[in-house]
Order: structure tokens, then C-alpha cells, then sequence
């Protein structure tokens, strides 16, 4: 069972959310799939260590061999590659990895050599694993691919969306059997709401929403939900509680463990519903 | 020769574009014969590169000088590599860039004069 917590609108609560249903669920595991900026460690105990390292598959030109026909160039969706008269250029930074280039090129001339773009660290009882992206590498989607491999089909694994409705939050809900959409009852919640929907019917797996920090803002939310039969799964009250557990790391279910109910019952609801 | 302007439309009256990479059109114009012809830039919604893209576009059509806003690092590269010639701080329409041209008032530069992705901003 693999359940993607995501957001549009980011600081919405997909942590909170995210951290406290796998620690509320016996031997479940949580990947925090925000390879930019992992921060579901800081609930769990224990340290980090490094697991693996991620590389994608970098071109290497040799020009000896290159006849400069332009149909690497012409087959990058990236532009990473640009064939000037008998001159080739290669910008690193556009480059994917996706290796079409290598395929395309008749006569050979291209070779791949590994390129280093982040780690996966795991904590000692590995119910958390995370990425990290190096820093100045512009994407992180091959590290989210390595992190969803490492999920067993038998048990529960929850996982942590980057925000967002692009290529990194589409990377981490694909694939899960349900997708949970965190907002909060604000204007902003909402608008960012209305985003993720639209991705993920797109993307055509069951969802549904928890609203976090309920009794701020209005009901504009809870009347979308309405009107779109989109199941309300949660509500999370503003609770100052919560806000002081969370500011020194402790997660809601430890700090206050009558939420620990309401994170079961949203599980059991997720169950019936796939 | 052929001059290449980034241009907002397809005509020499139309008011020159000041992005490179993202500009609606090239205009490649003759100035000794007067004439010219408007040619679309495929990668103005391009996902990323488009400046490298776009040199590669008007070095296939036989450029040799540029005339535009600005060029962010990576299409000077690729401008270089071809030989082009790169003279920006077009504003105006294009005739009147191609009159200033001829008149020997626009810069070269022979340096990147914007960071990576500043056509993108607007």
C-alpha cells in the first residue's frame, strides 16, 4: 500500500501530515520524497546514513568519431546539446540523463560516464528514508524514481511530495494507490488545491483531502470538496498545542496522543476506498 | 549578409523583441538588397536552452550579425561557436535597428550581457 501525502500551496502541512500517519501506523515506513529541502528527519529519531549514491548517465563526446550530423542535438528535449557547423557544445546543467543521445548518434561517437547528483540516507530501524540532491544540480526526479524503488508492495509506505504540481510532486504521486492533498482553509489553500486536482486526475489514481489548521480562514475549502465529491478524509484542528510540540520536533501523535486515532481512522478510510 | 533581429512581429515595422532565445521571430534581412524574411523562433516555449537552440536556428539560415536585447551566457557560446556576430539594446522597430546598424551606433559585446533565463522573466 503506498499512500503519497502532496500539496500544491507549500507549508500547507504535508510534513505533519505525512510524519504523523506513518508513526501512527505499526511498521510503516515514511520516504520523504522533497529531495531539495528533506525535512521529516527532524520527527523521527535517530541519524541519518547514507545508503546509496545517485547518479545519472552524463554524455561524453569524442569528436575524433563525430561527424557533426546534429542528430543528438536534434533529438534533445532539453537542448543540451547544439551542433554548430563542426562544432559541438554541451550544456551540463540542461542535461536529463535520459541517455537518448547515445542511441541517436550513428557512428558511436558518444559514451556515458556517471554523473553524481545526490545520496539516499535511511535512519537505524529504516522506517525513514530521504534523498538529497547536490547542491547546484537542477534535478532531483532521478533521485525520487531510486527512493520509490525502494518500497515493499506487502507493507504500508507513506510518502512526503515536494510541493507543487510539477515534475518532482508529479514523480512522487504516480505510481501510489492514493494521494492525500493537504491544504489549509485560506484563499491560497484553496487556489493551490484546485492545481493538484486537476494534476492528479490527470494522473487518475483516488485521493482526498485534509484540510490542516481548520478554524483559520473560511469554509471555501470544505464547499469545493462538496461540489467536486472529493473526500474530506481530515480535519486538523489550529491547535497551539500542536504548533508548540512541532516547534521542538515532536510530532502531534507523541506530543498529544488522542490525534493518533484520528490518523487510524484516516487510514482506515484510505483502505476502503482503493 | 544576412542580419538576424529578434522581432515582436513579421514585418520591418514591426518593434524589435529584446530576448534572444525567447523572442516570436527572427527577421533576417539583407541591407544591401532590402530584403528580408520573417522566420519564426521554434524554441520560444522550449523547456530549457533555448538560447543555444535559437543560435543554431539563425547559424542554419547563414547569419552573421545579430541584432537583439540582450544574450545570457549560454547562447553567447553558442553564438561564438557559430561566428556570429552579437550587437545588442535593440528597442525601436527592426529598420530603424538596421539604420543604426549601418550607421555604426549599436554595441558589440563580446561577452554574455544578461544571467542564464532572463528572457524568461519576461
Amino acid at each position: 500500500m503506498k499512500i503519497t501525502v502532496a500539496s500544491g500551496k507549500g507549508g500547507t502541512g504535508k510534513t505533519t501530515i505525512a510524519t504523523n500517519l506513518a508513526l501512527s501506523l505499526e511498521g510503516s515506513h515514511l520516504i520523504d520524497c522533497d529531495v531539495e529541502g528533506p525535512n521529516s528527519h527532524l520527527f523521527f529519531k535517530g541519524p541519518m546514513k547514507k545508503l546509496k549514491d545517485v547518479s545519472i548517465p552524463a554524455p561524453e563526446f569524442d569528436l575524433e568519431k563525430c561527424t557533426y550530423c546534429g542528430k543528438c542535438s536534434d533529438f534533445c528535449q532539453y537542448n543540451a546539446i547544439s551542433v554548430i557547423g563542426e562544432k559541438l557544445l554541451f550544456f551540463k546543467e540542461l542535461c536529463h540523463g535520459c541517455g537518448g543521445c547515445r542511441i541517436i548518434c550513428p557512428v558511436d561517437a558518444i559514451t556515458e560516464t556517471d554523473h553524481h547528483i545526490g545520496i539516499i540516507e535511511n535512519n537505524n530501524d529504516r522506517s525513514l528514508f530521504h534523498g538529497r540532491l547536490d547542491i547546484g544540480e537542477p534535478f532531483g526526479v532521478p533521485i525520487i524514481r531510486e527512493l520509490k524503488g525502494l518500497a515493499d508492495d506487502e507493507e504500508i509506505t507513506i510518502f512526503d511530495s515536494p510541493p507543487g504540481t510539477a515534475c518532482p510532486a508529479v514523480e512522487s504521486m504516480r505510481d501510489a494507490d492514493f494521494c492525500i492533498l493537504v491544504t489549509e482553509p485560506t484563499p491560497f489553500g484553496l487556489h493551490d488545491l484546485k492545481l493538484s486536482v486537476n494534476v492528479i486526475r490527470e494522473i487518475g489514481i483516488p485521493f482526498g483531502v485534509v484540510v490542516n489548521r481548520d478554524g483559520i480562514g473560511d469554509d471555501r475549502v470544505e464547499r469545493f470538496c462538496v461540489e467536486e465529491e472529493i473526500p474530506l478524509l481530515a480535519k486538523i484542528p489550529n491547535d497551539l498545542e500542536i504548533a508548540q510540540a512541532y516547534s521542538r520536533g515532536i510530532p502531534m501523535v507523541e506530543a498529544l496522543p488522542r490525534y493518533r486515532e484520528l490518523f487510524r481512522a484516516m487510514y482506515d478510510r484510505i483502505r476502503g476506498m482503493i | 549578409m544576412k542580419i538576424a533581429v529578434t522581432s515582436k512581429g513579421k514585418e520591418l515595422t514591426s518593434e524589435t523583441d529584446p530576448r534572444f532565445g525567447r523572442c516570436r521571430f527572427f527577421l533576417i534581412v539583407d541591407p544591401e538588397t532590402g530584403e528580408f524574411q520573417a522566420v519564426e523562433n521554434d524554441s520560444s516555449m522550449a523547456m530549457g536552452g533555448a538560447g543555444p537552440q535559437a543560435s543554431q536556428t539563425i547559424s542554419r539560415l547563414g547569419v552573421e550579425v545579430l541584432i537583439t536585447g540582450n544574450v545570457g551566457p549560454n547562447a553567447f557560446q553558442a553564438l561564438k561557436a557559430s561566428g556570429i556576430k552579437v550587437f545588442i539594446g535593440a528597442t525601436g522597430t527592426v529598420e530603424e535597428m538596421i539604420e543604426k546598424y549601418g550607421r555604426g551606433e549599436l554595441e558589440e559585446i563580446n561577452d554574455p550581457s544578461v544571467a542564464s533565463h532572463s528572457g524568461m522573466r519576461q
